[in-house]
């Protein structure tokens, strides 16, 4: 009791304190610079130009040229087992969310539409799991991922060849 | 019209022009709106030859009672319909001699009568015309809307008084249609007729179960970019997440008392079998594989769960207590042995199987493990029993598209409803209702 209620006195002081600096800043009077308004003396060739600067850009998550691009996992017939083609992508966005852990993924994983809806969503629950496995061991915390399945209700090629299969027995990284 | 019921049902597992048939005339109520239509084929062993008369002013009620019980003993198979050629109140007099030399054993008589408050009082009586007696005799008052459902109750009567088991013409269905990129929960009677919409989405609804007290569906929606389990009730439009853990959640199905539900997820990891009371709390794992454990199913007296698992390699059905314990495998032949369904009386259970590469509706005999095919179709799913146990309901496909079928457990006897557009799917039949 007493030990959390020092703490609560602690906690409200940093917050009043806190409150107080901010509101000595927002008191003081806004600075406006009028020296280029209506006048043209700057040394600036066109003190009225204005040059863009791309945020995005510094996030790799957003280049849809990067590597980050690439975010959906290929499977063989009946394998729930990562290819050799899928693990660079896993490396990939482990390195990522290693290195950004306010970002979370979905990892939604899929089958083709042979046979039963909900076993087919437990396979695909399979698929999501192997990702969400390989992305662990690669240092991914859980709680930046979570593994779930569509399974043959999302199917993202639509057909009952072997390329439509083989489009749907996948897994896919969601940010 | 008649003519036509009868040649269809009398030309076993003819299947052309049926749905002709079905909309014009088996259906004979129904209206541009209908969503389902019913193709019939095959018969019952023995059909009882029964006369059914237009019901006396049954054409001042919104739905002509006659016409929807000769529709609902038609499709049970179990029934061939005589034409009576005409009106026949349950006060008119009867000359059972005359029915019995055009063949009837059983003739059905009645009549309709607006009440002083609006409502509609629809009498009938059952006459034996070899013992020259009568079997049964109703009289059922209703609401406007609720017409059709007297007529289903009155073939429900008829049904029992006859066959010996209790009817299910007045229950409901529920299933899944997708159309576009519109997925839609609805409720209809078990004869199609009466839609109802109880969900809409952008997302798909799969695993529709109905609660054992006919006010609740259980229900897997993706709305969420996931699957997680609601239960929605039909009457008060109330709606709970039964099951919202972190992975996948899915396959819900009701204990007989409805106070509890078994479901699928996969919170551990692989995707197991849990049981949960209704309102979502005490959560208990009942499964423990590294593998797949899912579509959990009560038994009928509620001490046993059926499920799929992976186990053994392929999927195949197993039986555990509900207390725990070592699983017993349940299916044998085959690969590939999913979706189990046992029927009301514990005795069959139903489920799918892939055979040849094909996906069919098998019923087994849980006391010998007989098993045997009732379906010709090759992507067949989602079975559901009729509550009397008579019929199972599953989903199948028709020219690329989801349609739904219905069966007699003996095989005999099969229908086939099909919307106008879209897919339809997931079929669950619902409880005897009082």
């Amino acid at each position: 009791m007493r030990i959390s209620s020092t703490l609560a006195l602690i906690i409200a002081t940093t917050i009043l304190f806190s409150a107080c600096s901010s509101t000595k800043l927002d008191d003081k009077p806004p600075v406006v610079d009028r020296s280029g308004a209506g006048t043209s003396q700057s040394s600036v060739a066109d003190a009225r130009s204005v040059n863009p600067i791309d945020a995005g850009s510094t996030d790799a998550l957003n280049d849809p040229k990067g590597v980050l691009a690439r975010r959906s996992i290929y499977f063989d017939y009946d394998s729930y087992v990562v290819r050799d083609d899928g693990k660079p992508i896993i490396e990939n966005h482990a390195k990522y969310l290693n290195a950004t852990k306010s970002r979370k993924v979905i990892i939604q994983g899929n089958t083709d539409d042979r046979g039963g809806r909900e076993y087919n969503l437990a396979l695909g629950q399979k698929r999501a799991e192997a990702v969400r496995k390989s992305l662990s061991l690669l240092g991914v915390p859980e709680s930046q991922m979570e593994a779930v399945s569509l399974g043959k209700e999302k199917p993202k090629a639509l057909g009952s060849d072997e390329t439509a299969y083989g489009e749907n027995r996948r897994a896919d990284i969601v940010y | 019209m008649n003519t036509s019921i009868k040649s269809t049902i009398n030309k076993p597992f003819s299947r052309l022009l049926l749905s002709t048939f079905a909309a014009c005339g088996l259906l004979l109520s129904s209206s541009a709106q209908a969503q389902l239509h019913v193709d019939i084929s095959g018969v019952g062993a023995n059909q009882i030859p029964i006369a059914i008369a237009s019901f006396a002013d049954e054409t001042i009620a919104p739905a002509q009672v006659s016409a929807i019980i000769k529709a609902d003993l038609a499709r049970s198979g179990f029934f061939k319909i005589i034409d009576t050629g005409g009106v026949l109140s349950e006060t008119s007099a009867v000359n059972y001699g005359d029915w019995k030399s055009r063949g009837a054993d059983a003739l059905v008589v009645g009549s309709v009568q607006r009440l002083a408050d609006g409502r509609f009082d629809v009498r009938y009586r059952l006459l034996d015309t070899v013992k020259g007696s009568q079997l049964s005799a109703l009289s059922l008052t209703a609401a406007d809307a609720r017409t059709r459902v007297t007529a289903h109750k009155i073939a429900d009567d008829i049904y029992e008084k006859l066959i010996g088991a209790r009817g299910a013409f007045a229950t409901r269905i529920a299933y899944v249609t997708k159309a576009g990129n519109e997925y839609r929960l609805e409720v209809a009677d078990a004869d199609g007729e009466g839609t109802n919409v109880a969900l809409r989405s952008n997302e798909p609804i799969i695993s529709p179960a109905w609660s054992p007290d006919g006010t609740r569906v259980a229900y897997v929606s993706f709305e969420n970019k996931k699957p997680v389990v609601y239960v929605q009730n039909l009457v008060t439009r109330q709606r709970t997440v039964l099951a919202n853990y972190k992975g996948s959640n899915s396959a819900p199905s009701w204990s007989p008392d409805g106070n509890r539900l078994v479901l699928a997820l996969s919170r551990d990891g692989s995707t197991q079998s849990y049981i949960v009371n209704a309102d979502g709390s005490g959560l208990r794992r009942l499964t423990s594989s590294g593998g797949i454990d899912t579509e959990p199913q009560f038994s009928a007296d509620g001490q046993s769960i059926y499920f799929t698992s992976d186990r053994s390699g392929g999927p195949q059905i197993y039986k555990m207590s509900v207390a725990g314990g070592e699983p017993q495998r349940v299916t044998f032949k085959g690969a590939y042995n999913i979706s189990p369904r046992v029927s009301p009386d514990g005795k069959t259970l139903a489920y799918i199987s892939r055979r040849d590469g094909t996906f069919q509706l098998y019923a087994m005999d849980l006391s010998n493990g007989q098993e045997l095919r009732l379906s010709d179709t090759a992507k067949d799913e989602s079975p559901s029993f009729s509550p009397n146990g008579k019929y199972i309901m599953y989903a199948t496909e028709t020219g690329r598209r989801g349609s739904l079928a219905v069966v007699s457990v003996d095989g005999r006897v099969k229908q086939r409803l099909t919307t106008q557009a879209g897919d339809v799917r997931e079929p669950t039949w619902g409880p005897f209702l009082k």
